[in-house]
């Protein structure tokens, strides 16, 4: 288990480096540097200004060079500064990546309930599997961000019932929950569809293995042989799925975010990105991979750990 | 129906429509392409069948034009994704050792990053710095298809790897070499054929991932660029005009909800056919 830890931790720093490498590569191809940037804001600003300025913030270096400085800096802590919001970039990193945690477990949570829930009705009454089956499908084709909008029109516009995005001004969870209920509903949604057929697909195996006829044998009641016996070993696929899907939950927080407006990863990307603020958008974007790399990882070893056949 | 007659069905559909967009626009009259700001948001009409939108163009003929350069991306995708990724899922099946550790270690890498924020990052690129020209149709559809195409691939490549490994161990393979047949005429002549049915439903599968993360790309405004118009594109548009003319998020969002059903249903069918 520990060398397979290791190995994975190495993997993912390798990953990271490479991502960065390219990315860094990437921005340099983008239009704009920051000291092209000040030009624009400042009409002031000479021909000589501009060239100090180049040597001054070291933009005069090859990439490479920039980037090696870059990244000596980043291993020693020093996550220099985010030029949208003119502070350092750890701080706005550190709430944003809170924020999506929060509505990514919570939506997580509720997809893999109403998904399992679905996958174990179409297992256990065949006659209500096509439901399940349309069900998933139109939830796994549904564009997020359309489903976000049409929430937004019903609850928010026509209804007025909850806001239409935004984070809570007022302290208090009640407040931020009702910013909560539409992210975290659309993000359930379109994730839900996987778990179903999943679920269903694991479950339908599970029910018609020996065990589960020696259960009924021993005379025990059906619902303790689906959520006792088959139910865990179902649960296996699942897990894998989990790891499996890691990158596209936290694809789905990002759009989720935008269209929301809540200051989360995903929407500091797009807005970093899109103010030419580089620093910025590298660390969220690395910060983002780690992220979905590690919870590969977690997911990955409680499969082993739920399945003996796999511990070492 | 079987949801493979079903999924092709679906997608015959809206192919059709695009087809006929010209034919449409000439039926109905109207330029899709020029605003009338005497026709702001009309309410769905015989002229105009599903309304105007904000600059009073018809949502229909955008919705048709729209459903070209969308479509176009997602063909341009599936030919990319497919061709690129059986010839890598070959190629490392076929080599075997360190190629093939090489080749599956970067697609693993690639499924393991979460691909929004990568694309977000590859879309913002300037591509007039290569020779691309941002902004037009045709260039717009290369640059979006191309950034897919690199994330799309992967679950190609393993697919067909995978198959590729099993039939490699097949006794036609020994025969065929035994009869002095050349590794490039044996993969391409032998085994190709075998291993289409796995790589036809991961590509019908990568289309689908295709269209969704193009029309996200574009709903963002990093995709196709407006005024040419794509169903991401509308649906961008309609968001700020939810308050006026909530029925113009409707359609675009039907339109890419059953393209994507469509490629995930023939997908299915194809991978539950006997045989």
């Amino acid at each position: 288990m520990l060398r397979l830890l290791a190995g994975r931790l190495l993997q993912i720093a390798v990953t990271l480096l490479l991502v960065s490498a390219l990315t860094w590569l990437v921005m340099g191809a983008m239009p704009g540097d920051p000291v092209d940037l000040a030009m624009l804001s400042d009409p002031h600003l000479t021909p000589e200004d501009v060239a100090r300025m180049r040597v001054l913030h070291g933009m005069d270096q090859p990439l490479a060079n920039r980037y090696l400085a870059w990244i000596t800096a980043v291993l020693r802590g020093d996550f220099g500064h985010s030029r949208l919001f003119a502070v350092p970039a750890a701080q706005v990193l550190w709430p944003a990546l809170g924020s999506t945690l929060v509505l990514l477990g919570w939506s997580l949570a509720l997809s893999l309930l109403l998904g399992l829930a679905l996958g174990a009705l179409g297992a256990v009454r065949p006659r209500a599997a096509w439901l399940v089956d349309a069900i998933a499908i139109l939830a796994q084709s549904t564009p997020t961000f359309w489903l976000g909008l049409l929430l937004i029109i019903l609850f928010a516009v026509e209804l007025g019932w909850l806001p239409a995005g935004g984070a809570a001004e007022a302290p208090g969870p009640g407040e931020a929950l009702r910013y909560l209920v539409l992210p975290v509903a659309t993000l359930a949604i379109v994730n839900l569809a996987a778990y179903a057929r999943h679920g269903q697909a694991a479950l339908q195996a599970e029910l018609g293995a020996d065990y589960v006829r020696t259960a009924r044998m021993k005379g025990l009641p059906e619902r303790a042989i689906l959520w006792r016996h088959a139910f865990p070993n179902a649960a296996i696929p699942i897990v894998t799925l989990l790891a499996l899907d890691a990158g596209s939950l936290v694809s789905g927080a990002l759009v989720t975010e935008t269209i929301f407006a809540r200051p989360g990863m995903g929407k500091l990307i797009y807005d970093a990105i899109m103010g030419n603020d580089y620093n910025l958008a590298l660390l969220a974007l690395l910060l983002a991979a780690l992220v979905t790399m590690l919870a590969t990882l977690a997911a990955d070893i409680a499969q082993r750990l739920l399945d003996p056949r796999l511990a070492p | 129906m079987t949801r493979l007659g079903l999924g092709l069905a679906l997608l015959g559909l809206l192919a059709a429509g695009a087809a006929a967009a010209p034919l449409v626009q000439a039926w109905l009259g109207h330029d899709p392409f020029l605003p009338d700001l005497l026709a702001r948001f009309e309410p769905p009409s015989r002229a105009h069948p599903l309304g105007t939108d904000d600059l009073g163009r018809d949502i229909l003929l955008r919705l048709l034009h729209g459903g070209r350069v969308s479509l176009a991306v997602a063909l341009a995708v599936a030919l990319g994704a497919s061709g690129l990724g059986t010839a890598i899922g070959l190629l490392a099946a076929w080599a075997g050792g360190w190629t093939d550790a090489v080749l599956m270690r970067i697609a693993d890498g690639l499924l393991a990053l979460p691909s929004l924020p990568l694309l977000v990052v590859l879309a913002a690129v300037d591509t007039s710095r290569i020779g691309l020209p941002r902004g037009e149709a045709l260039s717009d559809i290369l640059r979006i298809a191309g950034i897919l195409v690199a994330f799309g691939w992967v679950p190609v490549a393993r697919l067909a790897r995978a198959a590729a490994l099993a039939q490699l161990g097949q006794d036609y393979v020994a025969a065929a070499r035994i009869a002095g047949a050349s590794e490039a005429w044996l993969l391409v002549r032998h085994l190709l054929p075998n291993i289409v049915t796995p790589i036809a439903v991961a590509s019908a599968l990568s289309v689908a991932g295709a269209i969704l993360a193009e029309s996200t790309l574009s709903f963002l405004g990093l995709g196709i660029q407006p005024p040419a118009p794509s169903w991401g594109n509308m649906l961008s548009g309609a968001q700020e005009m939810i308050f006026s003319a909530p029925l113009a998020a409707v359609w675009p969002g039907l339109a890419i909800l059953l393209a994507v059903a469509g490629c995930s249903l023939v997908a299915d069918g194809v991978r539950r056919r006997p045989g």
